[in-house]
């Protein structure tokens, strides 16, 4: 076997067979990842159905890598449907030169977090593009999972009134990522927040929470996800930002270089948002550093413009929670 | 102003040593005094924490011009547009520099919009890693384009003196660095100027210590604080003012010495006087300033980026077509709300002006936590 992938691995021969065969053997969970479809039985009741492309620099990065995000993300993307993740589709698409010792890597821990996560990765695709046309490595992953909750959980379901919780610190994942692109050199290195949410989301509704909404806070961060959910439930989010739970690094390096850890990606990390009466429920589930009850859910207003989130400082003062504008750019000074 | 309806989640905090120093300033302050932060990176702190609204009835913090990114010349920015068009160059910045638009507003384009059409646009965090990029690349030419106050210029300096040193010859820059005393000067000699004290900028005096601000204080008969940036020291900053404003006082006083030394830091001044001498310059928005930029000193300028354009040196800008009014607001002269494009034609995601594009321009700090419904001041 050559030492990097070679587009050959891509043609359908004899190498990719060999590469499918022993270097996936790690992924291969159930069924038979050679046939077209792999067959499952129906679990019962409702499902759910999710895919999410992964496309992440560096492929490996403190705390996780692209083959422990693309697990993840999605059997976390079914649990935030209050779903239990039973099944995974992986796409490849590798970079000819991308070197094989890397990709046995990432597929061994494609395999350690499909065991975390409790999913079998059950079929995939292979694919290979010429050096130059692509980033290395794209993974694509798609899930089934059996719904478990009993309500449904969405942004219809938010009333006034009800408490935000976080799930665990903020900014973790985007900061490790921007500390390795732009060569910051941080003592002790901040690890990605990589996790599975699944194990939580069950304790949650075992203890008879009813989640009216879960939602991972990825891309955009806790930011992006509070101003698109005051939109779409039409009621303002009041924030108190002395409660906001930071990693002290995560709080001194984003105020150094004038980032808002707000905005920073998680990769282990939910908002809940649930009726006050379960609150005390909800935070004796998650424990002292895993739920954090940062706000509350406002009642429309009756007149005068209200921003959508407002956060309450630590001196009584307000502001508001800046808008998600893309790419994070380091300040000047 | 509204509130929002529902019971707090958290019981009232205890009163934190902000607050303590915001009742000290409200029994400190006979009258309405106004003050100007001079650096962005304080307009930023100011309204992020929402420190204004914590200020006695009348009092007010003006934001200054000193945000590098605002005030880099829209003629510079074309510079680098156009050089970045070249096949061969290498266009390397610092990451705010890369959305601020050139002069030609119907096109908005930026560096961020170059790249995405082919132009090899990098973002750095330090001119050093520009020079990597040049040993690195030995077929190419890098641009760095270098701007910022006395806090950037020393860093710049270390660069073009290793890059000298080393023999590198593909690495040039557009230099657009500034002095900050002169736009003090500037904005005070303004005829209805109305500031009664300054809020120095820390990260400026960490280099340059408090010689020129304190010839400053003297000539103009009136206070100038240093500070730092987090909420407390800005507080402390502003009770420090006001309370020798109250005395009739004038001088300088450093409310940031656990960063500041009374004579900066010499190592990076010498590096800085080494390669860059001040010279009369425009800055965007506010018109020429006596001695307020740095110009590389003749035995630098093979590293100026300036001559290979065509013709050689800074184009001049076409005529900005728009209703931004950044000049007034990098006065304290209006504030940004006051800008009839402000959150409608100029958004950060499509900046009219340099304010909204810099995180420290004051646009872009009433943008992200001001918003509609949350006024200057509570009361």
């Amino acid at each position: 076997m050559s030492e990097c992938i070679r587009l050959a691995h891509g043609g359908g021969g004899q190498l990719m067979r060999q590469l499918i065969a022993e270097e996936f053997r790690p992924l291969h969970g159930g069924g038979s990842p050679l046939h077209d479809a792999a067959t499952i039985e129906p679990p019962g009741g409702r499902l759910a159905f999710t895919t999410d492309g992964y496309v992440v620099q560096p492929l490996e990065f403190p705390g996780g890598d692209i083959g422990r995000l693309a697990v993840t993300g999605t059997a976390n993307d079914l649990a935030m449907a209050g779903a239990r993740p039973l099944h995974l589709s992986v796409a490849m698409v590798l970079e000819e030169g991308l070197p094989l010792a890397q990709l046995r890597r990432i597929v061994a821990s494609m395999a350690a977090a499909a065991r975390e996560c409790g999913v079998v990765i059950r079929t995939g695709d292979t694919k290979v593009v010429e050096r130059g046309k692509g980033d290395g490595l794209f993974i694509t992953t798609s899930g089934v999972g059996q719904v478990e909750a009993s309500r449904p959980i969405g942004p219809g379901s938010i009333r006034p009134g009800d408490r935000l919780v976080v799930s665990g610190d903020l900014g973790r994942h985007g900061l490790a990522i921007l500390a390795i692109r732009h060569g910051l050199e941080l003592e002790p290195p901040v690890a990605s927040d990589c996790a599975p949410l699944w194990p939580a989301v069950e304790r949650l509704l075992q203890a008879g929470v009813h989640p009216h909404l879960l939602r991972d806070l990825t891309r955009g961060g806790l930011a992006a996800v509070l101003q698109e959910l005051a939109e779409d439930s039409g009621c303002p989010f009041r924030i108190e930002e002395g409660a906001l739970p930071l990693h002290p690094a995560v709080e001194r390096v984003c105020d150094l270089l004038g980032l808002d850890p707000l905005q920073l990606a998680n990769e282990g990390r939910f908002l809940l948002v649930v009726a006050p009466d379960q609150l005390e429920a909800a935070m004796a589930v998650l424990g002292p550093e895993g739920g954090v009850c940062i706000g509350e859910v406002g009642r429309p207003a009756e007149a005068g413009p209200v921003p959508d989130v407002v956060l309450r400082t630590p001196y009584g003062t307000q502001r508001c929670l800046p808008p998600v504008s893309g790419e994070l750019l380091p300040r000047i000074c | 102003m509204t509130l929002l309806t529902g019971s707090p989640v958290a019981a009232d905090a205890p009163p934190t040593r902000v607050n303590a120093l915001a009742a000290e300033l409200e029994d400190l302050a006979s009258r309405p005094w106004t003050l100007m932060e001079v650096c962005g990176g304080q307009t930023h702190a100011i309204v992020r924490w929402g420190l204004d609204q914590l200020l006695p009835s009348g009092m007010r913090l003006i934001h200054g011009p000193g945000c590098p990114v605002c005030v880099t010349p829209a003629a510079t920015v074309d510079a680098a547009l156009a050089l970045a068009r070249r096949p061969e160059v290498i266009l390397a910045s610092y990451g705010d520099m890369l959305r601020v638009p050139g002069s030609d507003p119907v096109g908005g384009a930026d560096l961020l919009g170059l790249r995405a059409t082919g132009g090899d646009v990098r973002l750095l965090t330090s001119p050093l890693e520009a020079l990597s990029l040049a040993r690195r690349h030995p077929d190419r030419l890098v641009v760095f384009l270098a701007v910022g106050f006395e806090t950037t210029a020393p860093a710049t300096a270390v660069a073009l003196l290793q890059a000298r040193r080393q023999g590198i010859e593909n690495l040039r820059v557009l230099a657009s660095h500034v002095r900050v005393v002169p736009a003090m000067e500037a904005v005070l000699s303004e005829p209805d100027c109305a500031i009664d004290g300054f809020l120095a900028a820390g990260h400026v005096a960490a280099v340059m210590g408090l010689g020129e601000l304190q010839a400053l204080a003297e000539r103009h008969r009136l206070p100038v604080v240093v500070t730092g940036f987090q909420p407390e020291e800005l507080m402390q900053g502003v009770v420090t003012c006001v309370r020798l404003l109250e005395e009739g006082g004038c001088g300088v006083r450093n409310a940031y010495g656990a960063v500041v030394r009374p004579d900066g830091n010499p190592q990076a001044r010498s590096a800085m006087e080494a390669v860059f001498e001040p010279v009369s310059a425009p800055w965007r928005g506010l018109g020429t300033i006596t001695g307020g930029a740095l110009a590389l000193r003749e035995d630098y300028r093979r590293f100026d980026a300036f001559p290979l354009l065509d013709p050689p040196g800074p184009t001049a800008a076409a005529p900005e077509d728009n209703p931004c009014i950044s000049g007034r607001i990098l006065q304290g002269r209006a504030l940004p709300s006051d800008c009839p494009a402000f959150g409608g034609r100029c958004r950060p995601e499509h900046p009219l002006g340099a304010p909204m594009v810099s995180s420290e321009g004051a646009c872009a700090a009433y943008h992200r936590y001001r918003g509609a419904g949350i006024p200057a001041r509570c009361g």
